[in-house]
């Protein structure tokens, strides 16, 4: 055991001041790695914030992290594929799921029609207090008030539908669907407010009213479209998945979110593959560089390696102080190459203005601003996959230098 | 360990298409606390004799023994063990390890031994002031002269006292006075601490002082005698 220290201790000695020969290539090499390992982090961080923002807002603002529905309401998502309101003992269940974040939702397709223009729309009817724990739809709320009651006869509209539909707060609109029976229901809804979502096509779209008055309104007392569930971490439902499955009625069908979009559902795990993919192609640009820095260091001082041989060093040992030379180059660029990404990335936080680009952003789903986002496992996988992919590129010349033959290796020039 | 025991060592090298003979049939003893020259002409095989001894280099026939132990059928691993426990080189030119200081270098082999630190520092000091380089111990090789490099080789040498020291024509690089201080130290080391010293060199200055003195060329040996 003593005799391990002296060799790390020899070896360290020898790896450290063997780095500092050449003090230019070395530190040309750190720069390399520095700034190679800041791309894989900053740059990581940057699309993991933006695919995170997407993910976010697209489960945020409707699927929620679990739905409980008809069976058939995600292929005919009308008012007859409905559920019963939770009541009972299966609302006792709700309210003991762990993260007690849940809300009824009616959802049907319908028209809205102001004096002017007439469109489309998601008629979407909400617990205005439960919604805003599963929710942040009041937040987004730019005009007017948040609906107040189950029963408030008031309607939400996007700041996107009212310039199309030529409309402002304070006006009415008529909003027309179908009953069960198929029988064409209207109403007119004065809009209370406007909201702005970071998605501006989702403005256009989403209409929100007070859940008991769409239920009157289309014929549906004491029935529902969907109950939401929300837990703290769209990454880490698996457990309140779980809990709520068992816990709901046979005859309804639970989904988690990536079940639902599979879209997002795709791009999550898109994201983890090409992370690994961007972090990879960053190493392997750098690798050569190390790889040339190693192979010149080595053959700078073939002479002294043989001397090393010819005093008694094993080869193994000679191989080890290499790989520590390689090590000690990589730590530190991995260490200026972390504290330049942190030191980029803090400033950021608060968020990146894109919206030069916001119109690109919104086709994919994702919000003007760019909220880097660096989260410790991107970091462990960007400084594990640089030493140990670098310390794996620098097992061949280690294993070059250690194969040297004694005698030729003294008689070098 | 003791004696070393050469015995009909051949090697050739291949030059091109030319095969050069660096050993031809070259049986030799050297006894414990012997003081030997190996001499003769560029090419005559003294270094290639020496590099086979110190187990830098493999023969292609012929046996080598230092005691009981057969060098020439060692791996690379148990051949290293073997130079670092019980043999000393000092070589021409290039002896030492730049990065590391005088006192680093004579404290290197005993590093790799596995000796303490403050028994290290007790040996390298006292040996690097019996060569007469008391107060040079933090210096780097290229902070001092070529005379005081080989006494630094000398004092890794031997500080850890090997069975044998191995030489390579060490007052090459040398003008006459510190050859002379060289040989001389080589002399009493031999007397005082017994260890066995082999000496390639073709310069008569160092054959004064060797005790035998063996003669080679084509790789043979065509005389062994003792001074």
């Amino acid at each position: 055991m003593a005799a391990h220290r002296l060799h790390f201790s020899v070896l360290l000695t020898l790896s450290w001041r063997n780095l500092w020969r050449n003090h230019r290539r070395t530190g040309i090499m750190l720069g390399a790695i520095a700034v190679g390992v800041w791309a894989m982090i900053f740059m990581t961080a940057l699309m993991r914030g933006m695919v995170d923002d997407m993910l976010n807002e697209g489960i945020h603002n409707l699927p929620g992290h679990i739905q409980i529905q008809h069976p058939d309401f995600l292929d005919d998502p009308s008012v007859a594929n409905s559920i019963a309101e939770p009541a009972g003992e299966f609302e006792a269940l709700l309210q003991r799921i762990e993260s007690k974040r849940w809300a009824t939702r009616i959802r049907v397709p319908a028209v809205i029609a102001s004096e002017r223009e007439t469109r489309g729309i998601n008629l979407v009817g909400i617990e205005p207090a439960a919604e805003a724990d599963v929710s942040g739809l009041p937040e987004l709320l730019s005009a007017g008030r948040f609906l107040e009651s189950r029963k408030d006869s008031g309607i939400i509209i996007g700041a996107k539908l009212a310039e199309r539909l030529e409309t402002r707060l304070g006006k009415r609109v008529v909003v027309m669907s179908q009953d069960p029976d198929n029988n064409i229901r209207e109403r007119g809804f004065r809009i209370v407010g406007i909201y702005r979502a970071k998605l501006p096509g989702l403005e256009e779209f989403n209409v929100y009213a007070a859940r008991d008055t769409l239920q009157q309104l289309l014929r549906i007392e004491g029935r529902v479209s969907q109950i939401i569930v929300v837990g703290e971490d769209y990454r880490d439902i698996e457990p309140l998945y779980r809990q709520v499955r068992q816990q709901a009625p046979a005859d309804l069908q639970v989904r988690a979110w990536y079940e639902i979009d599979t879209y997002l559902a795709t791009m999550f795990n898109m994201m983890d593959g090409f992370v690994l993919v961007w972090v990879i192609i960053i190493f392997l640009a750098l690798s050569f560089g190390l790889v040339n820095t190693l192979v010149m260091a080595i053959f700078e001082r073939v002479r002294e390696i043989g001397l090393i041989q010819a005093l008694g060093m094993r080869p193994a040992l000679i191989l080890y102080q290499i790989l520590m030379e390689s090590t000690l180059l990589l730590l530190i660029g991995l260490g200026l190459g972390n504290g330049l990404a942190l030191a980029t990335i803090k400033p950021l936080e608060s968020g990146l203005d894109i919206s030069v680009v916001a119109e690109g952003m919104a086709m994919m789903g994702a919000s003007s601003m760019l909220y880097p986002k660096l989260t410790s496992s991107d970091l462990l996988l960007a400084n594990s996959v640089v030493i140990l992919l670098g310390v794996l590129t620098s097992i061949l010349p280690a294993w070059r230098a250690a194969k040297l033959d004694p005698v030729r290796a003294l008689n070098s020039t | 360990m003791s004696a070393i025991h050469c015995h009909q060592l051949c090697k050739t090298f291949h030059q091109g298409d030319e095969i050069i003979t660096g050993l031809d049939h070259v049986d030799i003893t050297i006894e414990t606390g012997e003081f030997v020259c190996l001499s003769g002409p560029s090419g005559s095989g003294k270094t290639t004799l020496l590099n086979a001894i110190g187990g830098l280099d493999t023969p292609d026939s012929g046996e080598i023994r230092m005691g009981d132990l057969r060098i020439d059928q060692l791996k690379r691993g148990a051949l290293a063990d073997m130079r670092l426990h019980h043999i000393g080189f000092v070589f021409q030119a290039y002896n030492l390890i730049p990065v590391l200081s005088a006192r680093e270098n004579v404290e290197f082999v005993m590093q790799v031994q596995g000796v303490a630190t403050a028994e290290r520092a007790r040996k390298a000091n006292a040996i690097l002031a019996e060569v007469g380089l008391q107060g040079l111990e933090d210096r780097r090789p290229a902070q001092l002269s070529g005379g005081q490099q080989q006494r630094v080789a000398v004092a890794r040498a031997i500080v850890s006292q090997p069975d044998l020291v191995l030489a390579d024509e060490p007052t090459a690089n040398l003008d006459s006075v510190a050859a002379a201080h060289l040989m001389g130290l080589f002399a009493s080391l031999n007397e005082n601490h017994g260890a066995t010293f082999v000496i390639a060199t073709h310069d008569k200055r160092v054959m004064a002082y060797a005790r035998r003195l063996v003669k080679m060329q084509d790789g043979k040996i065509i005389s062994d005698e003792a001074q």
